[in-house]
């Protein structure tokens, strides 16, 4: 007969009250907000789904939500093929190595208000070294502050010098566990380079790539600190993403409802993209 | 198909070898004949990965050349020597199905596909893979992995040599057997020049017609599996080949008396005089299969009996040295009993400075 007792409880309490505490009751509060009306001192009227639907039927979050893919877009269409490249190109061996992977993590070790106020001090045009130089060496006219296309190439920009060495770490660590024997078998197998990417490199790095590219969505898709100092949102609306407007719901207008409604549905979608892109790039291995 | 000779092949990984022991392999000179299975046999760190990685097309040798049927191919890179390698861990295309990974080596070269389709199904059948041709090679045992490696290699009709680096690590033991007679049958129905490398003496022993035995990057001796056993013409072949090996025992040797040498001066005849008056360090080799435990010879004392099956091992100290001496029947001698030792005469042979120095009368 098995022996039941109960003792495996207390095991797991200690991680149960760290979760509760920095997940659980934070999510529960905000779950709370968003299905009442208050205005403050602590008195709250009941509102049921309103705050849902007003949120889902706002042309204002549709903009937001529009512009919070088009960006996740872009960076990812940028920064893996980007990353892989420079992953394919980097040294295996020699003293080479150690200096390209510093020099590659060096991006994402600056604090991410850092990186902001650095662009947007590079990017001022009487004064910043781009700014300076694409308008008056180059001739251009670039001032981010008030023409949209210049703010969102300015992001862009600056997200993947941010994180593209996070892609091509990845990618590297996938590379370099490949056993030479592969590359060997290919060559007397007389395949071409193209071939020696699709079928060994590839396939090789699908694992690290499913999860580069998962961090990428979930950050990107996320991202604030960034683009809030550079662009701040502007010029108008134009680089207001979705974290960047909830913020201005949340804490410029004090809009606790709508706020609290609009983060459940945007921690919704994160969750359903990122959970049909991993069952999708995983299927194949179940089978 | 052709012969394959490597003519005076020396390879060192250094850019500036200065001594010979800079050298991963010294001074090269063999032929390999078209048709042939041939072992290459060594310990680990011998040589032989380098000196097939050489033939392959891998690697450039530093001095030497590698003809192809006459051809200098020795700058040649492996996709234009139409050779084929089966490494030690099975490399195989994961994404692709076992035909399209079977195919792969004859896309790659531009043949049309009913020629592609014609060879598939013939290579599939002769490893008996049909089955699993529609499968996707990724989750395929390692042993039939294995199999769809060699099945790439030999798919091409033309290749010069097919070499397989120990291609039998990986796989479990019970289906090593299966898999060498299949190599073994192979051999036998295409007909291709094989080189085994391996540092397993029975695979290279069962697998080949000859086996190549190597040391420090110096061939040792080329021969027969039974050549091999019989005669090893260096103590290390005698050591390295044979369960025990052979046993090594210093002696001297006058090069005056005939045939006789002596081992802390006991007298033990050997097979012959040899074949000149030695000059260095002299060792008398006897394999175990040819030590009998006697009632007269040299004392000895048991030191460990072992029943390993079919005979029996008797591990001895004689004179100061240790001697296995293997016997077909039982024995009742335990360790520390005494006994004599005494050694067939024919079997008896002297080596000068490691290398075999008499011939049979």
């Amino acid at each position: 007969m098995k022996t039941e007792n109960q003792k495996a409880w207390f095991f797991v309490l200690p991680v149960l009250l760290l979760v509760a505490f920095n997940a659980l009751i934070p999510m529960m509060t905000v779950v709370n907000y968003s299905v009442q009306e208050t205005f403050g001192d602590n008195v709250f009227f009941w509102q049921g789904l309103d705050w849902f639907q007003q949120i889902l039927r706002s042309d204002r979050f549709h903009a937001a939500l529009g512009r919070q893919f088009l960006f996740t877009f872009l960076i990812l269409i940028i920064e893996v093929p980007l990353g892989i490249a420079i992953a394919l190109s980097m040294p295996r061996q020699g003293i080479w190595v150690p200096v390209c992977l510093v020099l590659m993590a060096l991006p994402m070790l600056i604090p991410w208000n850092v990186v902001g106020a650095m662009w947007n001090i590079f990017t001022l045009p009487d004064i910043g070294l781009l700014g300076y130089t694409l308008n008056h060496v180059l001739g251009l006219n670039y001032d981010m502050t008030q023409d949209p296309i210049a703010a969102w190439v300015t992001i862009v920009t600056m997200d993947v010098w941010h994180w593209t060495s996070l892609v091509v770490l990845l990618s590297y660590a996938g590379l370099v566990s490949i056993p030479d024997a592969y590359y060997q078998a290919a060559k007397i197998d007389g395949a071409s380079n193209w071939s020696v990417f699709r079928y060994i490199q590839l396939p090789k790095m699908k694992t690290v790539l499913t999860i580069a590219i998962l961090l990428r969505f979930m950050d990107s898709f996320n991202i604030y600190t960034e683009p809030f100092v550079l662009t701040g949102g502007g010029p108008g609306n134009s680089t207001t993403l979705l974290s960047i407007d909830l913020v201005k719901i949340a804490l410029g207008q004090f809009d606790l409802g709508p706020a609290a409604a609009m983060s459940l549905i945007y921690f919704a979608i994160t969750l359903l993209v990122s959970w049909l892109f991993y069952t999708l790039m995983t299927k194949d291995d179940q089978n | 198909m052709a012969k394959i000779t490597l003519s005076k092949l020396r390879h060192s990984y250094m850019s500036n070898p200065k001594s010979d022991s800079d050298y991963a392999l010294k001074e090269i000179d063999l032929d390999w004949n078209d048709g042939g299975a041939y072992a290459l046999l060594g310990p680990s760190g011998c040589g032989k990965s380098t000196l097939l990685n050489i033939i392959s097309g891998l690697l450039v040798p530093s001095e030497g050349q590698i003809l192809f049927d006459g051809k200098d191919v020795t700058r040649l890179p492996p996709d234009q020597r139409n050779i084929a390698q089966v490494f030690q861990f099975p490399v195989i295309y994961d994404t692709m199905t076992v035909y399209d990974n079977l195919a792969f080596p004859l896309r790659n070269r531009g043949r049309d596909e009913a020629t592609v389709e014609r060879r598939v199904m013939a290579i599939a059948e002769m490893l008996e893979v049909t089955g699993m041709l529609n499968q996707k090679a990724a989750g395929l045992s390692p042993d039939n992995k294995q199999k769809i490696s060699m099945g790439r290699g030999l798919v091409r009709e033309d290749v010069n040599v097919v070499m397989f680096d120990e291609p039998l690590t990986v796989i479990d033991p019970h289906l090593k057997w299966k898999l060498r007679s299949k190599l073994k049958e192979l051999h036998q129905r295409v007909k291709a020049t094989m080189i085994y490398v391996t540092h397993d003496q029975t695979e290279a022993l069962t697998f080949a017609d000859q086996v190549v035995v190597m040391q420090q990057g110096e061939v040792v001796q080329i021969g027969t599996p039974v050549e091999l056993f019989d005669r090893p013409a260096h103590t290390f072949v005698g050591h390295f080949i044979g369960s025990p090996g052979m046993n090594i025992l210093p002696c001297t040797y006058d090069g005056t008396a005939d045939d006789m040498a002596r081992i802390e001066g006991q007298p033990v005849p050997l097979e012959g005089p040899a074949r000149s008056a030695p000059t260095g360090k002299t060792e008398i080799g006897i394999r175990p299969e040819f030590v009998t435990l006697a009632g007269s010879g040299l004392p000895a004392t048991v030191i460990k009996v072992s029943d390993v099956g079919r005979h029996t091992v008797v591990e001895c100290d004689c004179l100061g040295h240790k001697v296995n001496a293997v016997i077909d029947e039982g024995t009742t001698l335990q360790k520390g009993d005494a006994t004599h030792l005494s050694f067939r005469k024919d079997q008896t042979r002297l080596y000068v400075d490691g290398w075999l120095a008499t011939d049979p009368e």
